[in-house]
């Protein structure tokens, strides 16, 4: 396509991930509107309070906000031409996802073995579909990351691929931030 | 004939046959939803024949407009020509915008009153309660402080408000009787409200008017409005019907009806279909889709899934002998 | 150098068409499947009105009817209404903002082969004798497994979603386009309103699909898994389907009537040879439109039992919308205002729009008051009022873009004398379709039922109805007469056959692959008519040469193009086989994972333009 500047000086790419963003915004909204409506409407149990986990959720927590610290700091890397950097801190974003990942799999496990599950109630439901579709977005980004890992230790992510990395650093902290409300709003405001 | 007259013509043409189907035949508007028999209604009706004529207004003010730039404006001049080029005036913008609003005002003042009212308290201390629960597809109606349990035919006394809790069994149904007034949804697993007091005394038709299955088109209901002697008379009936003929009773038993209906004073007690007490008071059968005759009862009894598509009720395979019997049975309940 | 002009952008084999990213072909292929389903979605109809025709009818049974008017409505909203302005929209935003395709060409194949496959898993519902048959707004707890438990509401389910990712990514690729690609000089506000209304349909898009995806997760969730989030004896409420169903179908509605609000707004100043009256106060309304939108869903749900402050609410919302909607139409009135009204098809079906949207209009300003929607709601009042909005609307108004851009697609003229004949058919048979059901409503006549009790007194006007169902069907036939008649051998157009100011009008018709052979400097609202005619405001001589388009015939430099790719195609079917595969079992949806992976893997990373992409103008030995 004939490169001409775009009309608002931004490119379209990065533009197309905002409005993405945008959409997703709405996605998440729905699904956490709807938990926030069944809150306390549950027949049964087990609630909430008995069976989220704090301390440990907020590890999790603590270990996806590093991983957008470390999606930063590969972002930096790949721009300036940084190859050993841009793929530690991929690295990093890889591990630290599969981390979160990690843990949210121990959790959902062990909620299963605490009688909390999809089918049990309405906080079951709700909590399981908000958080797996939002681990399941996790986890297309992890596979986003080590697409890119891969690309960059095969040499072909250089400075001038650098908008690649901006646009799939804008989703992961995109679903960081989705995060963040959930947690606030599932486990901190009870 | 020029262009323009042909064009005229035309719309001319196009405008009448919108009017000749608007004004009908030699009918006037006789809707049904404009002739309330309730206060319900009524307040309803109000509001309704204001926003006709609000609308009617602006749809014949508006229309004419149009129409007239279209013939006025007419282009017969040759191409070349280029007609004033106006991109715009804004205190024109500023007059249709605030002209709308202001009718939109006069629109709204009404229509928030009326909310209120309706859904506010019933009018009277001592409304008739009838609890009102959809089925796919009958209606139940219990009557909790007169102690008794109906289906398909409402009566209410005339100039009593009534005072309906709906809720449903299954999926979502809607109450209507157009001539009552407005309707009211019956959602599983929530209670909804609505009071009315009817104004005439007569017989209504009413309709479920909520999607809800295969026979949705044939959920409905008759509502009798009655005065306080016929009323009394049905109700007292209802409360202690006459015991009806044992060996007629044997064999609405063993014929397994009692499984889902009840008939009150006799040992049925089913709850899945429409109780059947004085079953022979009423004037129609099946949510009011066939009339009450002992042969609309056979045909119903024999197959009921080719009176109403989907019913519940299942074939029953009854032998000619037994299906008159219960006939003749259901035809005493009274 | 390449061939340019006449016909060349189509040729090809069917290779070319299942990999092309090219906007214009897609937008063929969108309108040719709209059309298509137009077709199936008025035989649906038909037999419906065959059916009610008279009381007791016996032409279907209950569920069938149930059935058909499910498909019906699902049809006509998303597989003919939406791809039909995604026709005009791929194919005349590039043109008309100066650009040479969209943002992203194969996202934009992705979301046509996505949508047609959708429509395909649809329909294929009828082949295995069980279509969904709970209305296209499918209410919980109607389709929950206890009450429904056959395939046809999955079917709903999974195609509907399909679709909604097509047109997801189509809002991402469009709303991209129009305010990144703009030609040099076309600030927003000088941007045509037809583009300005797709802006705003983008936006709503973005913003609406994804309620109703989570509302359509939720109700896969219980079918399937066996959650309660409809299902009341678990706590649940089927009022949940209601509100996440609405928040999205009232900015549907949006998305389905802006368009050829957009479309009139282009037609009608070219037909009166002046400028659109109050273009920013049009612009303005159209967002404010989009916007409240998003504030008045419940006012489907007044007989729901909201409360009275909830009702309230929305009653005033909804009667707010009404003010930037009324100065819509006046503005449209005083553009004829004036003028120098040329009575071509398009314009027939232009004004057509406007007078049949007023009434819809007016009968939507009825159902925003709850005291009398609770009379009219699940009438034959409410199928009144959602035709004349979306037939007499959005039917009309697309049809008038249909037949104005014609000659700019197919690069010939389409029967004057056939397309008022159509016209005047379908105007008279739409009346008298739909006008006798505000009559039915009053009467008391609820919708969705197969049938109805001959002493009700409704037999007369559903007869009429009926009659004016089949004038609609003659009217359609003529415009496929029309039609074919044109493309075979219909006098060839030049590039602006209606003296038109913007920037579509001003290469060939058809125009190039490349569109614009210079990308053309834009500095007014009407750029064609200022190259044409002069800067003059007011003038009354014609300065410009017959039919001579702005754009060179070839290009001066050399254009390069993106090559066509087969993966949008083959990520198209994964995301389909994942869907159709819920039905079958999870090795078909496992198979759908893998292709669809496969499919955007191979997408990323092939490179814009390949060895032999599509090349025109001078290059050294290069080109096609």
């Amino acid at each position: 396509m004939d490169p001409h500047a775009t009309t608002f000086g931004v490119h379209s790419r990065k533009m197309a991930m905002w409005v993405f963003i945008a959409s997703e915004c709405m996605f998440f909204g729905s699904l956490i509107a709807t938990y926030l409506s069944y809150e306390g409407k549950s027949l049964v149990g087990p609630t909430p309070e008995e069976i989220l986990n704090i301390p440990l959720t907020s590890v999790s927590t603590f270990v996806l906000l590093m991983s957008s610290l470390a999606m930063v700091l590969a972002l930096d890397a790949v721009q300036t031409g940084d190859r050993r950097s841009a793929r530690l801190w991929l690295g990093a974003v890889i591990v630290l996802g599969g981390l979160f990942l990690g843990g949210q799999v121990y959790e959902f496990n062990h909620f299963y073995h605490e009688g909390l599950t999809l089918q049990q109630n309405l906080f079951g439901a709700t909590f399981f579909v908000l958080t797996g579709f939002h681990g399941a977005h996790v986890t297309v980004g992890v596979i986003w990351m080590i697409t890119l890992l891969v690309m960059s230790l095969r040499g072909r992510l250089g400075p001038e691929r650098s908008l690649d990395v901006e646009v799939a650093g804008l989703y992961w902290h995109f679903v960081d931030v989705v995060w963040i409300v959930i947690f606030t709003v599932v486990y901190l405001i009870q | 004939m020029s262009r323009e007259r042909s064009t005229f013509l035309q719309t001319l043409l196009a405008a009448d046959l919108l009017l000749l189907t608007a004004c009908g035949s030699a009918q006037g508007p006789d809707w049904r939803t404009l002739r309330p028999v309730s206060d319900f209604g009524q307040l309803g009706a109000e509001v309704y024949s204001d926003l006709i004529w609000w609308t009617l207004g602006i749809f014949v003010v508006v229309e004419l407009l149009l129409l007239y730039a279209l013939i006025r404006y007419r282009s017969s001049r040759s191409e070349s020509e280029v007609p004033s080029q106006v991109h715009g005036f804004t205190a024109l913008e500023i007059a249709w915008t605030l002209v709308p609003a202001a009718i939109l005002f006069f629109i709204a003042i009404p229509t928030v009153r009326t909310i209120f009212e309706l859904q506010g308290a019933p009018p009277t201390e001592d409304p008739l309660e009838i609890t009102v629960v959809g089925h796919q597809w009958w209606w139940e109606f219990q009557y909790p402080e007169l102690g008794f349990v109906t289906a398909n035919e409402l009566h209410v006394p005339v100039g009593r408000t009534a005072n309906l809790t709906l809720s449903s069994a299954d999926v979502i149904h809607s109450f209507w009787i157009p001539q009552i007034g407005g309707k009211r949804d019956l959602n599983p697993g929530s209670e909804n409200r609505l009071w009315f007091t009817p104004t005439e005394v007569g017989e209504y038709y009413g309709q479920c008017a909520e999607l809800c299955g295969t026979s949705h088109a044939n959920m409905r209901m008759r509502v009798f409005v009655d005065d306080s002697a016929t009323f009394s008379e049905w109700a007292a009936a209802m409360q202690a019907p006459a015991v009806p003929d044992s060996a007629g009773a044997m064999t609405f038993l063993i014929s397994g009806c009692a499984a889902c209906h009840t008939i009150a004073g006799t040992p049925a007690q089913g709850k899945v279909g429409p109780n059947l007490t004085n079953l022979a008071r009423r004037t129609t059968l099946a949510s009011s889709l066939i009339p009450n005759t002992p042969e609309h009862m056979a045909n119903w009894l024999r197959s009921p899934d080719s009176v109403k598509p989907g019913a519940l009720m299942p074939d029953l395979n009854l032998d000619e002998q037994r299906l008159n019997d219960l006939v003749r049975f259901l035809d005493g309940l009274r | 150098m390449t061939a340019t002009g006449h016909g060349s952008v189509y040729s090809g084999d069917l290779r070319s068409w299942l990999t092309t990213v090219d906007h214009k072909r897609i937008g063929v292929l969108y309108g040719i499947s709209a059309l298509f389903y137009f077709v199936v979605g008025g035989v649906e109809a038909l037999i419906i009105r065959l059916q009610l025709a008279s009381a007791d009818g016996a032409v279907v049974g209950a569920d069938t009817f149930n059935q058909l008017f499910t498909m019906h409505g699902t049809t006509m909203v998303f597989l003919v209404l939406m791809p039909l302005s995604a026709a005009l929209f791929n194919y005349m935003i590039p043109l008309m903002i100066g650009a040479r395709d969209v943002a992203f060409p194969r996202l934009n194949a992705f979301s046509f082969w996505t949508f047609l496959f959708g429509s395909l898993l649809l329909n294929l519902s009828f082949f295995v004798g069980d279509p969904p048959d709970a209305g296209w707004f499918g209410y919980a707890n109607l389709t929950s497994r206890q009450y429904n438990p056959g395939m046809g509401i999955d079917f709903w389910i999974l195609s509907v979603q399909i679709m909604g990712i097509a047109s997801i990514a189509s809002a991402v690729n469009f709303t991209v386009t129009i305010l990144n690609m703009r030609a040099p000089g076309m600030s927003l506000m000088r941007m045509p309103l037809f583009v300005w209304m797709a802006l705003i349909v983008q936006v709503l898009m973005l913003l609406a699909f994804p309620p109703i995806t989570v509302a359509f997760i939720y109700l896969l969730f219980d079918r399937f898994f066996g959650t309660h989030f409809y299902i009341p004896d678990a706590g649940g409420t089927p009022i949940l389907w209601q509100h996440l169903f609405w928040i999205f179908g009232h900015p549907e509605v949006y998305i389905l009537i802006l368009p050829s609000f957009g479309v009139v707004s282009e037609v009608l100043p070219t037909f009166s040879r002046k400028p659109l009256f109050g273009a920013p106060f049009m612009i303005f309304s159209g967002i404010l439109i989009g916007f409240l939108g998003f504030g008045v869903w419940s006012h489907h749900m007044f007989t729901t039992g909201l409360g009275a402050v909830a009702d309230t609410a929305f009653s005033l919302g909804t009667m707010l919308i009404a003010i930037p909607t009324g100065v819509k139409i006046f503005n449209w009135i005083a553009t004829l205002w004036g003028g120098h009204i040329h009575f071509k098809t398009p314009l027939y079906f232009a004004v057509g729009m406007v007078g049949l949207f007023i009434i819809g209009g007016l009968s939507g300003i009825m159902h925003a008051s709850p005291p009398v929607d609770i009379q009219q709601h699940d009438t034959y009042f409410v199928v009144a009022h959602l035709h004349y909005v979306f037939f007499g609307g959005t039917v009309f108004g697309l049809f008038a873009g249909v037949y104005y851009w014609w000659p700019k697609i197919t690069g010939r003229m389409i029967g004057e004398g056939l397309g008022k004949l159509h016209f005047w058919l379908m105007f008279i048979g739409m009346n008298l379709t739909f006008f006798p059901m505000h009559f039915l409503g009053m009467d008391g006549m609820p919708r969705r039922i197969y049938t109805y009790a001959a002493d009700l007194g409704w037999e007369r006007w559903n007869l009429i109805a009926t009659v004016g169902a089949f004038v609609i069907a003659v009217s359609v036939l003529v415009f496929f007469v029309n039609a074919v008649r044109s493309v075979r051998a219909g006098e060839r157009a030049g590039g602006d056959p209606w003296d038109a100011a913007t920037l579509e009008w001003t290469m060939s018709s058809p125009p190039p692959e490349y569109n614009f052979a210079v990308v053309p400097a834009v500095n007014s609202a009407r750029p064609f008519w200022l190259h044409k005619y002069g800067p003059t405001r007011d003038i009354s001589t014609r300065t410009k040469e017959e039919g001579t388009p702005s754009q060179p015939e070839t290009p001066p430099e050399r254009i390069d193009l993106p090559s066509p790719s087969g993966w949008p195609i083959l990520a198209a079917l994964g995301l389909s086989l994942i869907g159709g595969g819920a039905l079958v079992g999870l090795w078909l949806v496992l198979i759908g994972v893998a292709v669809l992976v496969f499919g955007v893997y191979r997408w990323a990373f092939q490179p814009l333009e390949r060895l032999g992409h599509p090349s025109f103008g001078p290059a050294p030995g290069g080109g096609r």
